[in-house]
C-alpha cells in the first residue's frame, strides 16, 4: 500500500528532523518536567487534594498536558513546510495525498512516547506513584497516546490554517493553554467558582484526566475513560477531514 | 499514433479577488521541445506553473499536460512530471542524500533503487562531496542543483523549471544552464519560466512573452529579437559635441535612423562584429568627440517596451505567489 509506504517515509523524515534539531524536542519537554517542579515544589503545599498526594494527583494531569501539546512539532512543522515551498513539492508528487499529514502525526506518537518516559520518570521521582496494576498502566499509556494522537491532528490544522509558525504558536498558548488549566488537571474542580466548576467539569480535559488518575491511581472511573477514547476519537474524526482540506488548499506563503 | 504536446492549454483563466493572474492564456510545448515563458514579476508565469504541476485549479478553461487534464487527471500528470523552482524547495534538516532518497521513495521507486538514484544523481549535479551534510549547510547554488535533482529523481519526461536561475551569481547560473541542457539533450521536455531574456534565449527553442496574465508575443528567440530590432550599440558624446553631426556619422553603420536623446545616441544594427570599430572611425572622421561607446543587447524591458509600449513594472504582484 503506497499510502502506508509514504506515511512511513515522511514520519521519518519527522524524526530525522527532530534528531537534528533536538533543541525542538527538549524545548517541549522541559517545559512540562518545569510545570512539574513548580506545581509539586512551590504550589503543592497550598493545593488541597483530598485523598491523594499532590505528585500522585498532579502527574497524570501535568502528562495529560503534555501530551496534548506534543503536537505542536506538527503544526509548527507544516507551516516551515508551506513557508519553504516542500509543500509544492509533495503535491506535485504522484504520492498519497495523506501521507504529508498521516506521517507527521505519526512521528508525534514516537516523540509523545519519548516525552511520556521523561515525564513518568520525574513523576516517580517527585513522589508519584502508581497504585494500579499492569494492566491499568499500559491501558493508562495507551490512552495516553491515543489523546497526543488526536491532538496532533488539531495542532495539524492550527499549522495549515495560521498564517505563520509564529501564529500558530500564539493561538496554541492562548487558546488551548487556558483550557488545559480550567480542568481537573492542577486542583481539584470543586475549588473553582461554581460558575466555573461547571465548565471545568465538562471541559474534555477533565475527563481525559480523570481517566489517566482512573487508570493509574485507582481512584473512581465513572465513564471518564470511555469518555475520554469518545472524546479522542471525536477530535480524530473532525480534524483529520479538516487539516486533509486545508491541505489540499494549501498555498505557500 | 502522433505524440501529444506536452503542455496545451485553452483560455486558461486564473483570478485572485479583483487581481486576473492569467488571463485567456493559450499555450502550446512540443514534445522534446524546450517552451520558455518570459515575462516580469507578477506577469503570472508562477501562476501558470502551479496550474500546469497540479498545484492550482484554474479559475477556467483548459489545459493538458503530457496529454492529462491536470485537473481531471491530475494523479496521472503528476506521475509524468518533475518540478524545480526559484524556492528550492528542500528540506534543510535532512542531508542532500536524504533529500533525494525520500523523493525517490515517495515516486514509489522502492529503497534500494532510491538510493542508488540519490547517489547517481548526486554525483551528476557535483554535490557527491556535499551528499551527507545537511543541506541548511549548502549554498544557494548547491541548493538549486539539489532541487533540480529532487525533480529528476523519477526521470520524469517532462519538467517543470520555474524561475531556476532566479538570485543565484553567474557561475551558479552557468552551471544550472549546462545542468538543463545536458537534460534536454537526453531528450527531456522543459517548460522554463524566467525573467531573463538571455536566458530564455539560451535554453528556450519557444518562447511565450506574458504580462499582466496574457500572452502578449510567442515565437522562437530569433523571431522575437527580431521584432524588437536585435542588438543596438549606445553612443555617449562628450558634452558639447554635434549631436546632429554623430547622428548623420552614425546612420552608416545603423540599420534604420539612430535616436539621440540628452547626448545619448542608440543606434540599431544589422551585424555587431565590426560595428564597434566602423562606428568610431566615422565618428572621428566627422570631428564628434564620444565618451563612451558600448554593444547593448536586448532585455526583457526593450521586449516590453516594444511590445506593451511600458516599461517592465517592479512592482511584485500577489498574483504572483
Amino acid at each position: 500500500m503506497n499510502a502506508v509506504t509514504d506515511t512511513l517515509v515522511l514520519a521519518k523524515r519527522s524524526l530525522l528532523r527532530i534528531r537534528r534539531q533536538p533543541d525542538l524536542l527538549v524545548g517541549f519537554t522541559v517545559q512540562p518536567v518545569m510545570f512539574v517542579l513548580l506545581f509539586v515544589y512551590v504550589f503543592g503545599g497550598a493545593i488541597e487534594t483530598p485523598g491523594l498526594e499532590y505528585a500522585d494527583f498532579l502527574i497524570p494531569g501535568i502528562i495529560v498536558q503534555s501530551m496534548v501539546f506534543g503536537g505542536f512539532v506538527t503544526a509548527l512543522g507544516l507551516a516551515d513546510d508551506l513557508k519553504k515551498g516542500l509543500m509544492d513539492r509533495f503535491r506535485s508528487l504522484p504520492m498519497s495525498r495523506s501521507a504529508v499529514l498521516t506521517g507527521r502525526t505519526l512521528a508525534d506518537v514516537f516523540s509523545n512516547v519519548v516525552q511520556l518516559v521523561v515525564m513518568i520518570g520525574v513523576g516517580l521521582l517527585v513522589g508519584f506513584s502508581f497504585k494500579t496494576g499492569v494492566l491499568e498502566i499500559v491501558a493508562g499509556i495507551l490512552l495516553l497516546l491515543l489523546i497526543g494522537y488526536a491532538f496532533s491532528w488539531v495542532f495539524a490544522f492550527i499549522g495549515l490554517t495560521a498564517s505563520s509558525a509564529e501564529a500558530a504558536n500564539a493561538f496554541g498558548f492562548t487558546v488551548l493553554f487556558p483550557m488545559t488549566f480550567v480542568s481537573s488537571a492542577f486542583v481539584p474542580v470543586e475549588s473553582m467558582p461554581s460558575w466555573l466548576e461547571v465548565v471545568a467539569e465538562n471541559n474534555p480535559f477533565t475527563k481525559m484526566v480523570n481517566a489517566a488518575r482512573a487508570l493509574f491511581l485507582d481512584t473512581p472511573a465513572g465513564n471518564d475513560v470511555w469518555l475520554a477514547v469518545l472524546w479522542s476519537l471525536a477530535i480524530v474524526a473532525v480534524f483529520a477531514p479538516l487539516s486533509a482540506w486545508r491541505y489540499r488548499r494549501a498555498i505557500r506563503r | 499514433m502522433p505524440e501529444s504536446p506536452a503542455v496545451e492549454t485553452h483560455g486558461l483563466s486564473k483570478h485572485y479577488g479583483d487581481v486576473h493572474a492569467l488571463r485567456d492564456v493559450d499555450l502550446r510545448a512540443e514534445t522534446g521541445s524546450v517552451f520558455g515563458l518570459l515575462g516580469p514579476n507578477g506577469a503570472g508565469k508562477t501562476t501558470a506553473v502551479r496550474i500546469l504541476t497540479t498545484l492550482l485549479q484554474p479559475d477556467g478553461g483548459t489545459a493538458r499536460v503530457a496529454g492529462f487534464d491536470v485537473v481531471k487527471q491530475a494523479a496521472q500528470v503528476r506521475e509524468r512530471i518533475g518540478l524545480a523552482g526559484q524556492y528550492a524547495a528542500v528540506d534543510e534538516n535532512l542531508s542532500g542524500f536524504e533529500n533525494l532518497e525520500m523523493v525517490g521513495r515517495l515516486y514509489h521507486l522502492g529503497p534500494r533503487a532510491s538510493r542508488e538514484r540519490s547517489r547517481e544523481l548526486l554525483e551528476d549535479f557535483q554535490l557527491a562531496a556535499d551528499g551527507d551534510r545537511l543541506v541548511g549547510t549548502y549554498s544557494g547554488g548547491m541548493r538549486r542543483r539539489l532541487d533540480l535533482a529532487a525533480a529528476l529523481v523519477a526521470r520524469p519526461p517532462l519538467l517543470f523549471l520555474d524561475e531556476p536561475t532566479t538570485g543565484l551569481d553567474l557561475r551558479s547560473r552557468l552551471g544550472l544552464w549546462e545542468a538543463i541542457e545536458q537534460l534536454v539533450a537526453e531528450g527531456t521536455t522543459v517548460v522554463l519560466t524566467t525573467q531573463y531574456l538571455d536566458e530564455a534565449d539560451r535554453l528556450a527553442e519557444r518562447i511565450a512573452v506574458i504580462d499582466q496574465g496574457r500572452v502578449i508575443a510567442e515565437g522562437t528567440p530569433r523571431e522575437l529579437k527580431e521584432q524588437i530590432g536585435g542588438d543596438r550599440l549606445e553612443v555617449q558624446l562628450c558634452p558639447g559635441a554635434d549631436g546632429e553631426a554623430a547622428v548623420s556619422a552614425l546612420a552608416g553603420v545603423a540599420d534604420g535612423r539612430p535616436e539621440l536623446v540628452d547626448g545619448l545616441v542608440r543606434v540599431p544594427l544589422r551585424e555587431r562584429s565590426g560595428a564597434i570599430t566602423a562606428a568610431v572611425r566615422r565618428l572621428d572622421e566627422a570631428g564628434v568627440r564620444i565618451d563612451d561607446i558600448a554593444l547593448r543587447e536586448p532585455t526583457l524591458d526593450d521586449v516590453f517596451l516594444q511590445l506593451t509600449g511600458h516599461h517592465v513594472e517592479q512592482d511584485d504582484e500577489p498574483a504572483e505567489r
